[in-house]
């Protein structure tokens, strides 16, 4: 079936450019890898079509994995409303990600072997989102991560880069510890890690206690906070947020695609995933919903202080998927995929236009050193502003749409922790819009602050880059309006449809059962009868801080370096990114140094080895020394010692058989 | 298959080929390498023989196959008797395998006294073979320890600068061990009158005496695989070994214990091993953390790996004693996929050592821009290693784990923690071996890999990547015998105390109590045959 190659076509595609692409050159390796994923691209818009719109998920079996006794997870590949999504969103970014780095990695040497990690990538991340047990799931968490973690350390030669690579792999490993102890823990409640075992019984388990640690909890909680663990670390939550900054010292295209799009998306797509058993857990989704709103505060307020172009855009990836998560939080799914989606379309638009300047800037990318350079390239600074239109969520624009569903939701969801997220979705709002037009402005605005070698290489991107933009650029302009009747749940004629009898679609058939919420956690239905006020404050938020930014840095350029003076704490914490980084070296990466230095020096050479073997082999040589020193050949001195012996043997017989009895 | 004595003939076809070479006289180039071309031969036969029992084993099957049985020592019912389950075959098959992966690595980093060196691992591969295939616990004995004594002289005479310190560490550490071993068979023939392995699974020992001869094995098989605290020997001989003597002792030797704990201690001492098994759990899980975290801030590669490979195996003794299908089915995939993994992993050093002759990690980096294909061999291994999904470390510990975590979620939780570490150590090793940038001109220079160096890593790498996609191969060939056995461990269990599967250390706990009741006969009993105390 044709359905196969919408996710194994990037597979064959990966392994032709990484076996051949040496012997058959570069240009066979970007031919093939681009053809792949373009292929797989037009077949998952065609499910979309057939599985979203026509209303008929598939299963399709491809092999057996591993079995153990009652233990069984195999190779299959379900394709049901919500991994069609995916797919899409995931082949569509990929497709524009591959053709753009065909012109992007043009002075590279090694093209072939990035362009084979790009497919190797895709092909995890739709096994990943393909999968319908946990296995396969994880399958594909960590086959994304090893994707991540070879493309982010592509420049293996800089010191820099690897050390990103290494604590990406790392940080992420902390959070799978989570998913994998939550794989375990479903096997144990449920029997089975099949996703329609688990979500069939999850409403027979939801008063089931479980045993962990010693301690009694509720089952299903304990299970999906395991989870969101997972999720935490591979969706950068605050906490495990660390390696995604450093993130960026792979290729843009590579942050572009993976470190906005799609794979940090993986947490977000987890627990929607997983709807059916966090219905049943409310506290975990309080903590999903808390987690995300303080993320989509804390990355926002780093992100208004940093000067790397694609430093700030990472932070406010991690701040939008802080939203996605309390939306979550609040039984949102629909609004979470909802911003999933256009969220990747504008944030890999804004990388890749990034990617753009980077590249026409002789690859700065520090902001202080751009400026003046929106005429030079016209078509990159107009991309630039529709994805920030789309990210600020200014009316009509992709991200207009999705965020105010989150917002509106999370009002209507009437807890004192939604509505806390609310409002921290508020405060994030103002922030974005006021980074992205600090970093509009002072990227293409002002006077050209780099020196003249750079600006006179300034130059537009080939076509192999802008059309990429382009299409983007589309997905950032309209994936929001054309989408909403499906996501919001608003039964609205979709013009696109050809399918025949059903001309309207809402959200109870546009995700089927992929996505369950309880009736009486419907926030997504709700959100349409808030009041007037919650759903213009977003609005006017982004408006505001557009305003803010143009102020600070276009009308009187002396405020930034005000306020930094004024509130030269705030700024301090803000800049140094709230010093994470720093508290885990000092807590934990050095501690482990030193405890394993210890238990090496400590334990196995002096403690182990200093009384085992070692040890025993000095103390019978000095046993053996004391004896030798019995050696010295003068005879009265063995006579003596014969003497001794003789009378100590006599004496034991002796006492032995009682001759001797000292009673 | 009773006519065809296949297995016979792989345990001793190597032994006919040392032989041969005793017979091959004179020095110079072309008796080293007629002396080679023998040897790979011999190995190249039995490895082949291998495949053909392989294809030839009927997987579902429980019990032994290819069985072959004659009386040795009749009156004290010692036989030779040889056979395979589920449970060895693939050791079979991995000791068949690798041993000519190791002459073809010898084949130019060896070049004293290559005859000599090529004996040794020839009768290695018999003793490692027999082992495996031994159904005669004298038989088994004689292998067993047999196999010390090619490994002495491998590590003492090809060794590094202190071969001499290494070799006897590792050799008295083991002996130590076996000593008691040997007691504890002795005692269990006398009582039973036999010396057969399958005889011996079937018979009840006192539930007093399975404690003391439970500790005796022990011994034994915790030094081999090694567990800690007995562990310190693995890294020494590791670092002083030469590449192909790593590799052996990785990959097959440290299998035996494995190996051991589940053709003897589980079958033959259940209500011991019951009693025990919260100890070894906690012992586990200190070897999982503690071997990783060492392991973390060591310079020389082989000695990362070797205490990689420790930790490894605490997963391997975790999975065993969980006592339930996924544990022992992952414990036995482990032990497997470490022996293709750890072989691997050491072939590799020993590829860079052979170039430079230094095992400092400092001394190389950015060996992707000269040897590229060495890279990604590398790179693949150590995710194999670091137990990544889709490779054959992945399965094992996945389901070692899974199998403990149904037992003890503590125990599991800390162990899994150990995945952290592993991807810690090895990620560093990486990236300072074949990322980063250029730190020695002389690294620089090495040329990548060669033609025989692709050819033996290739079927290394395939085995790891296929283990890893398609392991029910493997799982499906192991099931029936261990479930099998699992089924006669809990039915021995229950016949004497409460079928109590799911959870092992309360079920100990009563034990102890039904021991106490117990104890007046049984110590009359043991004592009668000198096991008293």
């Amino acid at each position: 079936m044709i359905y196969y190659m919408a996710v194994f076509a990037p597979l064959i595609a990966f392994l032709l450019a990484g076996l051949l692409g040496k012997k058959l050159g570069d240009a066979f390796s970007q031919v093939v890898t681009c053809a792949g994923v373009i292929l797989a691209a037009m077949i998952s818009v065609k499910l979309f079509f057939s599985v979203v719109l026509g209303m008929s998920p598939v299963t399709l079996p491809v092999m057996d994995w591993i079995s153990s006794g009652d233990f069984e997870a195999a190779w299959v590949l379900r394709l049901d409303q919500l991994a069609v999504i995916m797919m899409c969103v995931v082949n569509i970014v990929s497709a524009c990600v591959h053709v753009y780095s065909v012109g992007y990695m043009h002075h590279d040497e090694a093209k072939s072997r990035f362009m084979a990690y790009l497919s190797l990538f895709t092909f995890a991340m739709l096994m990943l989102v393909t999968s319908d047990n946990l296995l396969q799931l994880f399958f594909g968490w960590e086959g994304v991560g090893l994707a991540s973690y070879l493309l982010i350390g592509f420049w293996y030669h800089k010191h820099s880069a690897n050390a990103a690579s290494v604590k990406a792999f790392l940080v992420n490993r902390v959070g799978d510890l989570g998913l994998t102890l939550g794989i375990m823990t479903a096997f144990v409640i449920f029997g089975s890690i099949q996703f329609d075992d688990i979500f069939g019984a999850a409403a027979s388990k939801s008063t089931e206690m479980f045993t962990f640690f010693g301690y009694q909890f509720h089952a299903l909680t304990v299970l999906c906070l395991l989870l969101f663990v997972g999720a935490v670390g591979k969706s950068a939550q605050l906490g495990l947020h660390t390696w995604l900054p450093d993130a960026m010292e792979g290729p843009t295209p590579v942050s572009a695609l993976i470190h906005a799009a799609t794979m940090v998306t993986a947490g977000v797509f987890l627990v929607a995933r997983f709807s059916p058993v966090f219905e049943y857990a409310p506290d975990a989704l309080m903590v999903v919903c808390l987690f995300g709103a303080v993320t989509a505060f804390v990355a926002a307020t780093i992100g208004m202080t940093q000067f790397d172009i694609k430093r700030v855009i990472a932070y406010s990836t991690m701040s939008q998927l802080g939203y996605m998560f309390f939306a979550l939080g609040v039984s949102a799914y629909s609004a979470a995929m909802f911003h999933l989606v256009t969220h990747a379309f504008f944030k890999a638009l804004l990388f890749l236009g990034a990617g753009s300047v980077i590249h026409a800037m002789s690859n700065e990318q520090d902001m202080r050193k751009m400026g003046g350079i929106w005429k030079l390239i016209p078509f990159t600074y107009v991309v630039m502003w529709i994805g920030s239109l789309a990210l600020a969520g200014i009316p009509f624009f992709a991200g207009y749409y999705s965020k105010d569903l989150i917002l509106e939701s999370a009002w209507a969801s009437h807890s004192s922790v939604a509505h806390f997220a609310y409002w921290m979705g508020i405060a994030a709002a103002i922030m974005t819009a006021f980074y992205s037009w600090r970093l509009l402005i002072m990227t293409f605005h002002g006077k050209p602050r780099a020196d003249h070698h750079v600006m006179d290489h300034v130059h537009e991107s080939p076509p192999v880059m802008t059309i990429p933009l382009a299409v983007l650029a589309v997905g950032a302009l309209f994936s929001g309006a054309l989408l909403y009747g499906g996501f919001a749940g608003v039964p609205t004629e979709v013009a696109l449809v050809p399918v025949e009898g059903s001309p309207l679609i809402d959200k109870a058939a546009f995700f089927g059962k992929s996505i369950f919420v309880m009736p009486q956690n419907d926030s997504v239905a709700h959100a349409h009868h808030v009041e007037a006020w919650v759903k213009n404050l977003p609005t006017a938020m982004g408006v505001i801080g557009i305003f803010l930014a143009w102020l600070a840095y276009s009308k009187i350029p002396a405020i930034p370096a005000f306020f930094v003076r004024v509130f030269r704490p705030l700024h301090t914490l803000f800049f140094n990114k709230w010093f994470f980084d720093e508290i885990y070296d000092a807590l934990i990466v050095k501690p482990t140094v030193a405890l394993g230095k210890g238990l090496w020096i400590g334990g196995d050479k002096a403690l182990i080895d200093g009384l085992g073997p070692d040890g025993f082999a000095a103390l019978s040589r000095r046993i053996g020394q004391i004896f030798s020193k019995f050696q010295s050949g003068y005879v009265y001195q063995y006579a003596f010692v014969m003497m001794i012996g003789l009378l100590a043997l006599v004496s034991w017989i002796a006492y032995v058989t009682g001759i001797l009895n000292f009673n | 298959m009773n006519e065809f004595p296949i297995l016979s003939l792989m345990t001793f076809l190597p032994l006919v080929g040392a032989a041969l070479l005793l017979l091959l006289r004179g020095e110079g180039e072309a008796v080293q390498f007629r002396a080679k071309m023998l040897a790979l031969l011999m190995s190249g036969l039995t490895f082949i023989l291998s495949v053909v029992m392989l294809l030839n084993f009927d997987p579902t099957e429980a019990d032994f196959q290819f069985v072959e049985k004659r009386i040795w020592f009749e009156n004290i019912g010692i036989s030779y008797h040889m056979g395979v389950d589920g449970i060895s075959l693939f050791f079979v098959v991995l000791s068949a395998f690798l041993t000519p992966i190791c002459i073809l690595a010898s084949w130019k980093s060896v070049s004293k006294r290559i005859r000599e060196y090529l004996i040794s691992f020839l009768m290695l591969e018999t003793f490692m073979i027999g082992t495996f295939c031994a159904l005669d616990a004298i038989l088994f004995y004689l292998f067993f320890e047999g196999v010390l004594i090619p490994m002495f002289i491998i590590i003492g005479v090809w060794g590094g600068p202190r071969r001499v310190y290494s070799a006897f560490k590792f050799f008295l550490y083991t002996l130590l061990g076996s000593v008691l071993m040997l007691v504890a068979l002795l005692a269990m023939i006398v009582q039973t009158g036999t010396a057969d392995i399958p005889t011996l699974m079937g018979a009840d020992f006192s539930p007093h005496m399975q404690l003391w001869l439970w500790l005796a094995f022990f011994s034994s098989f915790a030094v081999k695989m090694p567990m800690w605290p007995v562990h310190t020997w693995l890294p020494d001989a590791h670092v002083e070994a030469p590449t192909a003597g790593s590799v052996i002792l990785a990959g097959v030797l440290l299998k035996m214990g494995g190996y051991g704990f589940l053709r003897f201690s589980l079958p033959m001492l259940p209500d011991a091993t019951a009693y025990f098994a919260p100890m070894v759990f906690g012992l586990s899980v200190v070897a999982i953390i503690y071997t990783s975290l060492v392991a973390l801030v060591q310079q020389d590669m082989k000695k990362m790996i070797a205490y990689s490979s420790v930790a490894h195996m605490g997963f391997v003794t975790l999975g065993i004693f969980t006592l339930n299908i996924q544990g022992v089915q992952g414990a036995v995939f482990q032990m497997i996929s470490h022996g293709v993994i750890s072989a691997a992993l050491f072939l590799a050093i020993g590829v860079v050592y052979d170039r430079l002759h230094t095992r400092d990690i400092n001394r190389y980096g950015n060996l992707s821009k000269n040897m590229p294909i060495y890279a990604t061999v590398f790179v693949i291994l150590m995710l194999g290693s670091v137990g990544l999904p889709g490779t054959s470390g992945f399965v094992g510990e996945f389901l070692a784990l899974l199998g403990a975590y149904k037992v003890d979620t503590v125990t599991a939780t800390f162990a899994a923690t150990g995945v952290v570490f592993g991807a810690a150590y090895m990620l560093l090793l990486t990236r300072k071996l074949v990322f980063g940038p250029k730190v020695n001109d002389d690294a620089a220079a090495m040329s990548d890999m060669t033609v025989v160096e692709k050819a033996y890593f290739l079927p290394l790498i395939l085995l790891v990547l296929w283990l890893g996609v398609a392991p029910s191969y493997v799982l499906d060939r192991t099931a029936p015998a261990i479930e099998s056995l699992l089924v006669q461990y809990h039915a021995k269990l229950a016949t004497e105390v409460e079928p109590n599967i799911a959870n092992v250390p309360e079920h100990s706990q009563e034990h102890v109590q039904m021991n106490e009741q117990d104890q007046m006969p049984l110590q009359d009993h043991a004592q009668k045959h000198g096991m008293g105390e």
